[in-house]
């Protein structure tokens, strides 16, 4: 498949993204790229400095919505994307609703409770919509203890597994990169094997 | 008996466990996870109940913060 073909199936698609730091940021863009047709934001949050050592914003940014600013961002990189984008806190209430529709969803949560909670709720309400999860991506360096699997044809899980955010560990722009861009890396897998 | 575990065979010394006591018995102690068994998402408060036997493919998946 050549990239213009690839862009052409992609672009029927609908993708969740249910959070928009690190990971979230990064992989929407990355789908972005590749021509996604739609992506649906959701995020309660706005940028700040800190956020800048590993999320897909710019100083200008600071102080916006992250769902404003990852409109803008996507919108830059690809104007033909069509973006959703949700000022909203996420729970297992909402979740069913603001992704139904979607052929993917991606899990791009900070705190493990809420992917426990996502992986919950999309397993109950939205079954048979593939989620893939990032976890584990603290700190910087070994490279190979990142991987992905395949836990079945609805869940697939991205990151060492291991790791965990911590003062003296925290997320780092390319160990959170690497998870973000498998996670899309996935979402392409999974949407290019579609029928 | 053996069974499937995280896609790896795994035999254990029991002719069935719940899944409570199997991540007991694998020292799976990390306070996030979630459970799959045969496919099925197993919710927390079923891990007393739900029987693992012989041939059961079961994933436990660990959450860790950061994203």
């Amino acid at each position: 498949m050549n990239f213009r073909e690839i862009k052409k199936r992609l672009s029927a698609y609908r993708v969740g993204i249910a959070g928009a730091g690190g990971l979230g940021s990064n992989c929407a863009v990355a789908l972005a790229r590749c021509g996604v047709g739609t992506i649906v934001i959701c995020d309660f949050d706005l940028v700040e400095e800190p956020n800048l050592n590993r999320q897909y914003y710019f100083l200008s940014q600071c102080g916006m919505k992250k769902t404003e600013a990852l409109r803008q961002n996507i919108l830059a990189a690809n104007p033909e994307i069509n973006v959703i984008a949700h000022d909203v806190v996420l729970n297992r209430q909402n979740i069913p609703s603001l992704f139904s529709g979607c052929d993917v969803i991606v899990e791009a949560f900070d705190s493990a409770e809420m992917k426990e909670m996502i992986i919950d709720t999309v397993q109950t309400s939205l079954p048979g919509i593939p989620l893939i999860i990032g976890s584990g991506l603290a700190g910087w360096g070994n490279n190979n203890s990142i991987r992905s699997r395949k836990v079945d044809d609805t869940l697939y899980i991205c990151g060492d597994e291991a790791t965990e955010t911590t003062e003296d560990l925290p997320p780092l722009a390319p160990r959170v990169g690497i998870v973000a861009a498998m996670q899309a890396n996935c979402v392409l897998e999974i949407l290019l094997n579609k029928h | 008996m053996k069974i499937r575990l995280n896609n790896r065979d795994e035999e254990i010394n029991r002719n069935s466990l719940t899944v409570s006591e199997l991540l007991e018995y694998k020292k799976y102690t990390f306070r996030l996870r979630t459970v799959k068994v045969n496919g099925i998402y197993i919710h927390p408060e079923m891990y007393d109940k739900t029987v693992i036997s012989e041939g059961d493919d079961v994933q436990v998946i660990y959450l860790m913060s950061g994203g």
